[in-house]
């Protein structure tokens, strides 16, 4: 019940949502088939094909890579890149080739060191790129679209590749070198899908793949899909028992809120229990159509991969998870003054109406009010607006936002003593921000952009089921989680 | 013409035929190999993998993003009404006294999408004579589109027919299930059973038909596959109230 109110809340809420709302990242976050996201000295960087790539200072303005002249931020050109950081340094791996869907199927698969991603810094730049995987004219395979995977229990790194002239191959790759590893030979591991692309959780090996229409704009059809295997190797399985090697394949994200076209997954991982998947929209309604970047939270469920809903703004019970108590002003409960119908009696009496915001916040003191958590009861205390500031930046994949009681500028703040209040007017202080990311079990992480006098990065905690403060954030912890529900 | 000259045009000659002879007999085709024996039976998944096979009508589209409902429903009737005799419960007959279709067509050649520059539009001109040929996949699909290069024809923009007998013991209630790339259409003695429209993959068990129950004895199941640019091929196989493969029946290609 509680997801559905959740389901229910984006829902609602969409049909409402503003148009700051439906943009994916802003700025201009303009490519096709971006690689993994990688951060590299607080900045974060993706490649798309055809040369170049975003950048973005935290993760939710992007904008095209500027280089100094005479130098290339992805060089190489062709389709479809992939990064993934290994110790101190990026693998960056591209396919050139002249193929697409009517050309030829000649492809070469290419990987490149770099220590800095940043073109402008004295580190950045690339080893000679080698070739590391290819088809020929008319194999049954299209060497394109490289997805690179670190197996996190062996160290052994792999490469996939291919698109849906034929098969989806598996190489292994020299994690120390970047090259082919000496005796590894093509693998098949599915069929008719391509941009593939492989992580692991919980025992489970993942390969992603994208199905669907490319390259259609609005009309694009692009969705991705995943199989799983206990081994690296594959077969990978689907929910259903289908193999990909059969087409098979679970839905990991699709069109949806005006955008269109998912495709080219990436997975980027910021700590335990709190991970985003990158991919591109091939069409975006609120931005001209074009193909923009994504970044969804990702979430696990039963060992399967899903796409995090985005966040909308909307009026929400803030619910501990703790104990399913909600978030509210520490103030005088209202009682309503409704008779309790007698028992027994059918009469047909007036429904009770729902207590207004006018009615009660002359009760409540000027300036701070301190937070609690109590039994949720829909009264005015207890429902926060949460709206994006548009000024205030971003993190990796959304805006930072102000969390207020409805109808008013009462908002929810951190405090020095990391503690949290109500302030009785926004500021706009980096303390009366939130950052608000949902964890991989679908519930939510609310993180102060800033606390005074602490660089520490704490999260809303359930100190007690009564008691909210800042403390660290422990995903195994129900203490660390809330959620946003209407009801 | 000097000897030289006439020597290797009568040498490319006698290759061009001998590759011709070969590639159209499949013995020597990595994904199908002529039908040999009276009866086959389902894999060990329950695909079927003895077909007859047509070669393909060229029939060109830039993107498989056309192929909706009404536009596949109108193009296999044009081709099974025009070509085909209409009758889609008939099993065609296949050797040097199978059945020749004549397919007589001009079309502006498709430009695919591509990496490369836009192709000038370019006129080609096609008059083939159609045969039938029984084989049997190597593979759980059927790769059409490796069908068409066996047969050194382009391998987009085609249309493809396909055709097989069934052979079930004893009255069985299943559905057919069929993955396609791209769009298809499938009858069972003649009746509509299936469609997969739009720009899609081969996935197995993509669509099923409603229940259906086959009496004891032979049946004729035909399909037809249009693709643009791209792979070419689908699967079927039949399965039960349960979803699971239905494995006890044989396969031919004669009725």
């Amino acid at each position: 019940m509680k997801n559905r109110s959740i389901i229910l809340s984006a829902a609602v809420l969409f049909a409402m949502a503003s148009a700051y709302e439906a943009k994916a990242q802003v700025g201009t976050p303009y490519i096709h088939d971006p690689s993994n996201i990688m951060l590299c000295n607080g900045k974060y960087y993706t490649y798309g094909t055809g040369g170049g790539g975003l950048w973005s200072p935290d993760g939710w303005h992007w904008s095209a890579i500027e280089a100094p002249e005479g130098v290339n931020a992805r060089p190489g050109g062709g389709a479809a890149p992939d990064a993934l950081k290994i110790g101190d340094r990026y693998l960056i791996g591209y396919s050139a080739t002249g193929g697409g869907l009517g050309g030829g199927h000649a492809g070469r698969i290419l990987t490149m060191w770099n220590n800095d991603l940043d073109p402008n810094s004295k580190n950045f730049g690339y080893t000679e790129a080698v070739e590391v995987a290819h088809s020929e004219f008319d194999e049954d395979c299209d060497a394109i679209d490289i997805g690179l995977f670190l197996d996190p229990t062996t160290g052994r790194m792999f490469a996939t590749f291919g698109t849906y002239f034929g098969f989806i191959r598996q190489c292994e790759l020299d994690p120390k070198t970047g090259y082919r590893k000496e005796g590894t030979k093509d693998l098949d591991v599915a069929v008719d899908c391509e941009a593939s692309d492989m992580i692991y959780h919980n025992g489970w090996y993942y390969l992603l793949g994208t199905h669907g229409t490319c390259c259609d704009g609005v009309n694009s059809t692009y969705n991705i899909v995943v199989g799983r295997s206990r081994n690296v190797n594959g077969p990978f399985i689907d929910n259903v028992g289908r193999s990909m090697i059969e087409g098979g394949g679970k839905m990991v994200v699709a069109a949806g809120y005006g955008k269109t076209g998912a495709g080219h997954f990436g997975r980027y991982i910021e700590e335990e229990g709190i991970e985003k998947m990158s991919f591109h929209w091939e069409a975006d309604y609120d931005q001209g159509g074009r193909s923009v970047l994504a970044i969804r939270p990702l979430l696990w469920k039963n060992d399967w991969p899903v796409a995090g809903e985005p966040f909308f703004e909307g009026v929400y019970e803030i619910e501990s998870v703790r104990r399913g108590y909600a978030l509210e002003l520490a103030v005088d409960f209202q009682r309503q003054n409704v008779a309790r119908p007698m028992r027994g009696s059918t009469d047909p009496i007036p429904n009770p109406s729902f207590q207004k915001l006018e009615e009660v916040i002359g009760t409540w003191p000027a300036g701070d009010i301190p937070a609690r958590i109590g039994d949720y009861m829909f009264r005015p205390h207890q429902k926060w607006s949460v709206v994006a500031v548009d000024e205030a930046g971003g993190y990796l994949g959304a805006p930072y936002y102000k969390i207020v009681i409805e109808g008013t500028e009462r908002a929810l703040a951190a405090t020095a003593d990391l503690e949290v209040k109500t302030v009785e007017k926004y500021t706009g202080a980096d303390e009366q921000l939130w950052r608000i990311e949902q964890c991989t079990d679908g519930t939510f992480r609310i993180m102060p952009k800033a606390i005074p006098g602490c660089n520490e990065p704490l999260c809303l905690i359930s100190a007690g089921d009564s008691t909210p403060s800042l403390g660290k954030f422990d995903f195994n912890s129900d203490n660390c989680k809330w959620n946003f529900c209407t009801r | 013409m000097n000897f030289i000259k006439r020597t290797t045009i009568l040498a490319a000659g006698l290759l061009c035929l001998a590759g011709a002879a070969k590639a159209q007999d499949f013995t020597n085709s990595n994904y199908f190999t002529p039908v040999t024996g009276d009866v086959a039976s389902p894999d060990a998944n329950g695909f079927i993998g003895r077909w007859l096979l047509l070669e393909p009508f060229d029939f060109p589209n830039g993107s498989n993003t056309v192929f909706v409902d009404s536009y596949i429903r109108e193009t296999f009737a044009k081709f099974s009404d025009t070509y085909l005799g209409g009758d889609l419960a008939k099993v065609p007959t296949t050797g040097k006294k199978g059945e020749v279709i004549k397919y007589k067509t001009q079309y502006e050649k498709a430009t695919f999408r591509g990496f490369g520059a836009p192709q000038a539009p370019e006129i080609v001109k096609v008059d083939r004579k159609l045969k039938w040929h029984a084989l049997d996949s190597k593979l759980f699909n059927v790769k059409l589109m490796r069908f068409a290069s066996d047969l050194n024809r382009d391998k987009y923009g085609l249309v493809f027919w396909a055709v097989t007998v069934i052979d079930v013991p004893e009255d069985m209630t299943v559905r057919l299930a069929v993955g396609s790339n791209s769009a298809s259409m499938w009858w069972v003695d003649g009746e509509e059973a299936l469609i997969l429209s739009g720009d899609r993959r081969m996935v197995a068990d993509d669509g099923m038909s409603a229940r259906m129950t086959l009496t004891k004895g032979k049946h004729v199941l035909r399909g037809a596959v249009i693709n643009g640019p791209g792979m070419s091929d689908f699967c079927v196989r039949f399965v039960d109230e349960n979803l699971k493969p239905v494995k006890n029946y044989t396969i031919s290609t004669t009725k």
